[in-house]
């Protein structure tokens, strides 16, 4: 009893759904980290280059990262909920059934 | 005014907590505001839990000093949040109760992982307390006119007080509005930057004149240094061989100053330097006169030619065109570099010495962390790198943060809201350290005070909104790791562990009397730790957190073979080996007043090594130990 949460919390039909989900996008993410700290490494000089709009590429790859990281963020929850309610109809329905 | 909107920010604060406090009547409003934050609200608050002291203060001095190296935090950080929402914010909501080790445990009830679980949340809140306390000690000097101890006191006092009256539910509403504000000026004095746009003689909108530093010509003949200008006596030369550089005392009309010896091919020349002696007697100078509140070091920083040309002023500028000129090769910026020595009568100098640096250079990594240097420099960088990706989700105040939302989706909301806020923030900073860069306002003695002294450029009020959110901002993190440093010996230690069977009061007597314990050590560390800048502090709780905590997340939800020893041996593993690489890394051996080359461990940052080693411990000791069956009432 002593790990309940602190709020209840159901049964969540979606978690293994979630969880793979999740897991492919840190791996996207972690090779877009990966290829910012190995430019660094391997050819630093490559940051200064101008890429876009007079901005280096660390300045853009950097940005990118950040505005990169709340795109992926919001495509997770949109999926997470598609699935989220997917799954809940089909148990409304199941039980109407 | 400083003083006044510093004093209303306070007593609004106190005045939030005593009301909450008069609510918080149960455990779980103690320690999780009940569990029934609105996922907005607390998305907020995890901005404000996590854009600490080290966020505000250390990035932007970083960025000021050393140029892009600085923002590689920002990317670090915010990355970090990546593997908190898609790996660990639902189950942590599933698992968990009040604390992290609740979530780690929830399958074993096991003693061990508890004792372990709670030595880690202590030791990753306390290595995190310090460069808050920090921060602290460094805000107040220039806001109060109290000294750096006095603040780190004030600190103390304020946050005991605030998390011993509501615990979470004060904390989450100090955390919300710190968090909220701080971004609404950060944006505001990014405006003002840009609005300023690149002068190569910054006066800070006409309130400190532009110091031209005086440059003498000399001749060297038979190792002797004559200044051509007569009325100038050579005293004495130094060398600094550490520093490759060459000091010169030089008397003028009985008054003693240090300039910089700058050999060219075929001449000499004197360069006017910032310099603060300590003499033997105790007495201090600075740059040759008394110390007093009027003769301090000067505030430096500035451009030398903005696009090949010096004397320039742009005007208003865009943020990507404040961007692009500070990344030409042909712009120049003045950066002021530190050095100690002492002189033939055995007064102790330090002096701060100029030295451009191309803007293709300031606006990529490379200026603290070596990646063109040895393969051992390239592998601190490597691991800084992999440390803040993996810190965020192993971070016990961020995880507790978890648990006072209603449901998982509400976790994995309110982590998009923080990432969304954070990561506009961390964009902010880029341009606040540049603007501190550029502006003529850094302090070369403490670079941690970088975004305040440039908001005092735009005027008394905005640097005493700042002040009071970079203030707030301390106190809204040090509550949170206090809270969580607090529910780790209250709750998984004194409750768990030791099975003390206390009741709901006892509980929330036992939080609030370790809030107080680990309040008065967090202002003992504070003062000890004076100096240090906070970024890279937080960047070393960041290594130890992701080696003790984020093996046991991730193997607990990910390997069914994990058992109960193989996390307690993995959690020890990570916080013994990560503490041990820093204690005799270069970066603390300076701090012991050691030659930071002879320390046994080549590098500063530990994460490499030891994140690593806790996993393959982790998984080494479960595959010897035999798994337990879950408990019947695991939610797993």
């Amino acid at each position: 009893m002593l790990h309940q949460p602190a709020a209840p919390v159901g049964k969540d039909p979606a978690q293994q759904y979630k969880m793979r989900l999740g897991v492919w996008m840190v791996i996207a993410y972690s090779l877009f980290y990966g290829g910012f700290v190995a430019i660094n490494l391997l050819k630093p000089l490559l940051m200064e280059k101008t890429v876009l709009a007079g901005l280096n590429l660390a300045t853009v790859y950097g940005f990118a990262l950040i505005i990169v990281a709340l795109l992926q963020a919001l495509v997770y929850d949109a999926m997470c909920r598609a699935q989220e309610h997917k799954l809940s109809d089909q148990k409304i329905a199941g039980e109407v059934r | 005014m400083a003083v006044i909107v510093f004093l209303i920010f306070v007593l609004f604060v106190l005045g939030l907590s005593f009301y909450l406090g008069n609510r918080t009547k149960t455990s779980s409003g103690y320690y999780a505001a009940g569990g029934q934050i609105h996922w907005a609200v607390n998305g907020i608050a995890f901005a404000g839990d996590y854009l600490s002291a080290a966020s505000f203060l250390g990035i932007c001095g970083m960025i000021a000093t050393m140029g892009y190296d600085g923002f590689l935090y920002s990317v670090g950080y915010l990355a970090g949040w990546i593997v908190a929402l898609f790996v660990v914010a639902e189950p942590m909501k599933r698992l968990g109760k009040y604390t992290f080790t609740d979530a780690v445990d929830s399958k074993y009830n096991s003693r061990g992982i508890k004792l372990a679980a709670a030595i880690s949340t202590l030791v990753v809140s306390i290595c995190y307390l310090i460069p808050q306390m920090v921060g602290a000690g460094v805000l107040v000097q220039p806001l109060l006119g109290l000294a750096h101890h006095w603040g780190v006191i004030m600190v103390g006092a304020i946050v005991i007080t605030i998390v011993a009256t509501a615990g979470m539910a004060s904390t989450t509403y100090v955390q919300f509005l710190k968090g909220a504000l701080l971004i609404l000026f950060s944006t505001i004095l990014v405006v003002a930057v840009c609005n300023r746009g690149l002068q190569t003689e910054p006066n800070q909108g006409g309130r400190v004149p532009f110091h031209t530093y005086a440059s003498l010509t000399a001749v060297e003949a038979d190792g002797k240094l004559t200044v051509t200008d007569p009325s100038w006596t050579v005293v004495e030369l130094q060398e600094v061989k550490t520093a490759k550089t060459t000091f010169a005392r030089l008397t003028r009309e009985g008054q003693e100053s240090w300039w910089l010896v700058s050999r060219g091919s075929s001449s000499v020349s004197l360069k006017e330097i910032e310099a603060s002696v300590v003499k033997p007697d105790g007495r201090v100078l600075v740059n040759g006169q008394p110390a007093s509140k009027d003769n301090t070091i000067r505030q430096v920083g500035n451009l030398e030619s903005i696009r090949g040309k010096t004397q320039s002023d742009t005007g208003r500028v865009s943020p990507i065109g404040l961007l692009s000129a500070m990344s030409h090769d042909q712009t120049r910026i003045r950066r002021w570099k530190e050095v100690r020595f002492q002189d033939s009568e055995g007064a102790r100098i330090t002096a701060y010495v100029p030295a451009a640096t191309a803007g293709n250079l300031f606006m990529r990594p490379g200026l603290k962390f070596k990646v063109q240097g040895t393969r051992l420099e390239r592998l601190d960088f490597l691991s800084l790198m992999l440390a803040l990706f993996l810190g965020t989700a192993a971070l016990p105040h961020i995880l507790i943060r978890y648990y006072t939302v209603p449901s998982p989706a509400s976790a994995r909301k309110s982590t998009i809201v923080a990432i969304a806020s954070i990561g506009f923030f961390y964009i902010l900073t880029l341009f606040m350290g540049i603007g501190a860069a550029i502006n003529g306002v850094l302090n070369p003695a403490d670079s941690n005070m970088a975004a305040p002294l440039l908001a005092r450029s735009f005027g008394e009020l905005l640097f005493s909104i700042i002040s009071a959110i970079a203030f707030a901002t301390v106190l809204g993190t040090v509550s949170g790791l206090i809270v969580a440093a607090s529910g780790a010996v209250a709750h998984d230690f004194c409750d768990r562990f030791l099975n003390l069977k206390m009741d709901d009061h006892a509980k929330i007597r036992a939080g609030k009397l370790s809030a107080f314990l680990i309040g008065a050590l967090a202002i003992v560390l504070g003062i000890l730790f004076k100096g240090m800048n906070v970024t890279f502090l937080v960047g070393l709780a960041f290594a130890v957190a992701a080696s003790a905590n984020l093996p046991a997340i991730l193997m607990l939800l990910f390997w069914k073979r994990t058992t109960a020893k193989g996390i307690v041996a993995s959690i020890f593993m990570g916080v013994l080996s990560s503490l041990l690489l820093i204690l005799f890394s270069p970066e603390l051996y300076k701090l012991y007043g050691l030659d930071p080359a002879s320390a046994p461990i080549p590098f500063s940052n530990p994460g490499i090594i030891s994140i690593p080693l806790s996993f393959i411990t982790l998984v080494v000791v479960s595959l010897c130990t035999k798994p337990r069956n879950p408990e019947p009432d695991s939610p797993a």
